[in-house]
This record gives structure tokens, C-alpha cells and sequence, in this order.
């Protein structure tokens, strides 16, 4: 896989997942790298965008609040980290969580480690949202009425 | 004219000390707590959040306490908050068809692809009260579901694709540019009333007062306009909000929002086209059905004039529908006459008497009733 979708996978993940998943990885992992932030931790707005009909012409639904950060590793690596909310932890450790995955260092152990952990925890939700949901999918039956027959 | 009043201070912070007392209300209840507010009064969170145009439940809570449940000065509240911030850019467009759905239905189809999901619903309930909810008699939540066969709840079919393949639906418009026109950039241009203003008018319409447009909407199907519609899909879930960031030259994954989406299809009676069912299109954040419903109505009853439809409500009206429908702007207006007008009201005074002593010399003669 290209590197840049390899990364656009996982900073999705990163983004999605708690942020307590990240701090409880990093916090078990050996001496980390000391990292400088080169920007924020700050919040601030997308505009999110539709669709007219879900696939016709773009219009603007309204603003989302954001948090970016940027982060440099020492050989000036960088890493970047875009979450939703006013989360200044999560940005960071997410931005920081990208340095460190570009690292020859620790694409392996974040590869076997981190990712899977990851993912689980999404896997997770999405499947208890999907057993609420199960009971309630209906079959409605249209009566047969009088002046039919 | 307004003129400023000076002077008050001392009985203004006062009256707001005595505010924050009351909004603490009684001590021996315990406060409530923003998370409480974002779980527990949700559907007031996502309203907020929506008529706001900020997606942020957590400060749309803070809000909502605040205002001590006056979700309108909620709205207020976090709509000033949202001019603070810098804006980072636009997301993709959001990928409803891709939502990871926790309801969906449709009025129109009854076997439609992917099935019916109810999900949570206040539909079919009796509307009784639940004296539980307040402590009487034990309350008794009922148990999460059985673990058992999940079912899909991602990537469903659109239901109205199946109507289009017949050419019995109008065909939705080309995409013809990747920007849209930004209302909070550009103040709106009348009469907004062309196809090409659609989505100016519908980002205005996804921030207007839910009441307000239900109005409306209710107004079209009372009679005052021409819109017959049925619910031809309703969807509530979560999609993925995709931007590229000025840091990297590829789109990112930044979080999960909830929204809800509706589209209805209302039979045309214009004279434009062939007999065909046209579609009105609904899109608001969070669990806020009623919202996207009666956006998707009035969004069609506005495209009376590229339907060459009779106009005769004033749902069909832009001018009147996307000028009165904001809640900000609405309440400022009509409130701000609750301030001190004590100048304009003496001027006001001295006119008239000015006119009616005019008005007596004119015509001493006639004796006319004074009021």
C-alpha cells in the first residue's frame, strides 16, 4: 500500500478512536522522543458540506468545531492531527501518534500494536450500534380493504 | 433611531448576579452537569447545535445550562462563540449514502433495499406520561438487545434511486461547481428565487428556527402552496467528516458527526414538466427529525418559480421564508424593543401632538373627536 493512504488509514483512526486509547498506548511504550508543537493545539471551524439529494450540487450545512496540532520529532518529522471538538489532548497525541508512525523506529510496533487496538475499539461501537438497531428493523404489512375486493 | 441610554450599571449587575442565583436554582437539588445536559437532553443539544451552524455537543450543552433551557438564547450563545474562531476550511462533501445509520425509513416504500431501521423513535409511542421518570415507582430500563446477528446498517441504497430508474422522479441537478455560495461570507442575495441559488437557500434554511419552518412547512400542506409531499427517505446516522488540511496535500478523516437527512417526493402540479414527482431535500446536525423534514418541504415549496408553479403561500415566498427564519437575527430585532427607547418614544410623543395640533388648526370648525 502507497504511504500515503497507509497514513490516511491510520490518522483516521487515530482521529476516530478515544483519546484515551492513545494515551494508555503511549504511556505503556519505552522513553518517547521529546516532541515540540509547531502549532496549536488550536480549535477552530470546517464548514461541513452537502449534497443536494445526496449527490447533486454542493451546498454548506453548517460548521464544525475542530482541534489541529502539529508536532516535530527531532529530524524534524512531523506529524498532524485534526479531531473533532475542542480536544486539545487528543489533537496532540494524535499529531504526535503520526510523527512517531512515519518513524522507521515504530511503523512496526504501531503496525502490530496500535492499529489492531485501534480498529477493535471501532469495531466495537459500530457493532453494539448495529445490535440496537437489529430488533427494530420492521416489516409493515398494507391491509387488504373492503372496497378491494 | 435607537439612542443609547448610560448609567444602570449597578442595577444591571445585579439583575445578573440575581441570574446566575436562579439558574443555580434550589441548592438542595444537585446541579446538573453539562455531560447530563449533552446525554440526557440530547435532542436539545443536536437543536442547538443545528440552529446555531456548530457542530460541538459539548459546548452546545454548555449553552443549553447557560440559558437555563432557553434553547433560542442557547443558539445565541454559541452562534457568538462560533465568530471567535478561525475557520480551517471546508470538509468533503458528506457521503450520506455511505452514513452508518441508526434509523432509516421510508413512507413511500414499504420493502425498500436495506429494509426499515426504526432505531429510537418517539413515533407510535401513546404519549403518555412515564411517572417513573420522576422518581414515582420503580424505573425499570429495559435490557440492551441480544447479542446476535448484527445487521447492515452502512452504505444502504438510496431509496428514492429506485423511482429515478423509471423517469418517474425529476432527475437530481448536475454538480456543476465544486464551491457553494457561503452565506456566512456573502450576505444573501435576493431574490434567491433561480435553481442556481438552491444551495444558498438551503444552507439558510438548515440554520433557520426549526418552529418557524415547521410553520411553514405545515402552511404548504395546509393548502398555502403546493407541495403534497411524502417521506420518501429518512435517515439518521453518523458520517465521516473528510477535510484536506493546508498541512497535507491529501483528505484526512478528522471525526464522526451525526446528522439527519430527509428527502421527500411531492407530486407536481405545475406546467413545466411532464407529470413527475419532485424532490425536496432536508440535511441538519444530530437527531433532529422534525428539522430536516420540514426543511426538505419548504426547499421545494421554494422552487416555485423554476417549477413555473402558481406562488400562492408564502412558503413558495424566499424572500419571505429566508429572511425571517433565523432565530438570531429574529429574536434581536423583536427583543431589542424591551431596551430603553425613552428618546425615540419622546420623539415619537412630540410628533403626534405636533400633528394634532396641526390637524385642530386645520379644521377648528368641525370639532372632530379627539381619541
Amino acid at each position: 500500500m502507497n504511504t500515503q493512504l497507509r497514513r490516511r488509514e491510520y490518522m483516521r483512526l487515530l482521529s476516530l478512536a478515544p483519546v484515551e486509547e492513545l494515551e494508555n498506548f503511549l504511556s505503556g511504550l519505552d522513553e518517547l522522543p521529546t516532541w515540540k508543537l509547531l502549532r496549536g493545539p488550536e480549535s477552530g471551524l470546517v464548514m461541513v458540506r452537502g449534497r443536494i439529494s445526496g449527490e447533486g450540487p454542493l451546498f454548506n450545512v453548517g460548521e464544525a468545531l475542530v482541534t489541529r496540532c502539529v508536532v516535530t520529532l527531532p529530524g524534524d518529522a512531523c506529524g498532524c492531527g485534526y479531531v473533532l471538538g475542542e480536544s486539545p489532548r487528543h489533537a496532540e497525541l494524535a499529531a504526535l501518534c503520526d510523527a512517531l508512525w512515519q518513524q522507521e523506529a515504530y511503523a512496526g510496533l504501531f503496525d502490530r500494536e496500535l492499529k489492531p487496538r485501534l480498529e477493535g475499539v471501532l469495531r466495537e461501537r459500530e457493532r453494539l450500534a448495529a445490535e440496537e438497531a437489529a430488533p427494530t428493523k420492521v416489516d409493515f404489512f398494507t391491509l387488504v380493504r373492503g372496497e378491494d375486493k | 433611531m435607537y439612542v443609547a441610554v448610560k448609567g444602570g450599571e449597578k442595577a444591571i449587575d445585579a439583575a445578573h448576579a440575581q441570574l446566575r442565583r436562579e439558574r443555580r436554582g434550589r441548592l438542595d437539588v444537585p446541579e446538573l452537569t453539562t455531560e447530563q445536559i449533552a446525554s440526557q437532553l440530547k435532542l436539545s443539544v443536536d437543536r442547538v447545535m443545528t440552529e446555531a451552524s456548530l457542530y460541538c455537543p459539548s459546548l452546545a450543552a454548555l449553552t443549553v445550562k447557560q440559558a437555563m433551557g432557553d434553547l433560542q438564547e442557547a443558539v445565541f450563545l454559541l452562534r457568538a462563540y462560533r465568530t471567535t474562531l478561525p475557520r480551517f476550511g471546508s470538509s468533503e462533501p458528506v457521503d450520506t449514502s455511505s452514513m452508518r445509520v441508526s434509523r432509516r425509513i421510508s413512507a413511500t416504500w414499504k420493502d425498500l433495499p436495506g429494509g426499515q431501521i426504526l432505531g429510537s423513535t418517539f413515533d407510535y409511542t401513546h404519549r403518555l406520561l412515564d411517572r417513573s421518570l420522576a422518581g414515582e415507582g420503580e424505573s425499570t430500563l429495559p435490557p440492551a438487545p441480544d447479542k446476535g446477528e448484527g445487521i447492515c446498517v452502512k452504505g444502504l441504497p438510496r431509496a428514492m434511486s429506485a423511482l429515478g430508474t423509471e423517469g418517474l422522479l425529476e432527475a437530481v441537478p448536475e454538480a456543476s461547481s465544486d464551491t457553494a455560495a457561503d452565506l456566512t461570507r456573502r450576505p444573501l442575495v435576493l431574490p434567491a428565487d433561480g435553481p442556481e441559488d438552491r444551495p444558498v437557500r438551503l444552507q439558510t434554511l438548515a440554520r433557520a428556527d426549526e418552529g418557524f419552518l415547521l410553520g411553514m412547512a405545515y402552511s404548504t400542506q395546509r393548502g398555502f402552496g403546493a407541495v403534497h409531499p411524502f417521506t420518501g427517505e429518512l435517515r439518521r446516522g453518523f458520517v465521516e467528516l473528510v477535510i484536506t488540511p493546508e498541512e497535507l496535500d491529501f483528505p484526512i478523516v478528522a471525526g464522526e458527526i451525526e446528522m439527519t437527512e430527509c428527502d421527500t417526493v411531492s407530486r407536481y402540479t405545475g406546467t413545466a414538466m411532464p407529470p413527475c414527482l419532485t424532490r425536496g431535500y432536508g440535511l441538519v446536525f444530530g437527531n433532529n427529525e422534525r428539522k430536516a423534514i420540514s426543511m426538505s418541504i419548504v426547499d421545494r415549496a421554494l422552487r416555485a418559480k423554476e417549477l413555473k408553479e402558481p406562488e400562492t403561500g408564502p412558503a413558495q415566498n424566499p424572500e419571505f421564508v429566508l429572511l425571517h427564519g433565523d432565530n438570531v437575527d429574529a429574536s434581536g430585532f423583536v427583543q431589542h424593543i424591551k431596551l430603553p427607547h425613552y428618546v425615540d418614544f419622546q420623539a415619537e410623543l412630540s410628533l403626534i401632538r405636533e400633528l394634532r395640533a396641526a390637524k385642530q388648526e386645520d379644521s377648528p370648525a368641525r370639532g372632530e373627536r379627539s381619541c
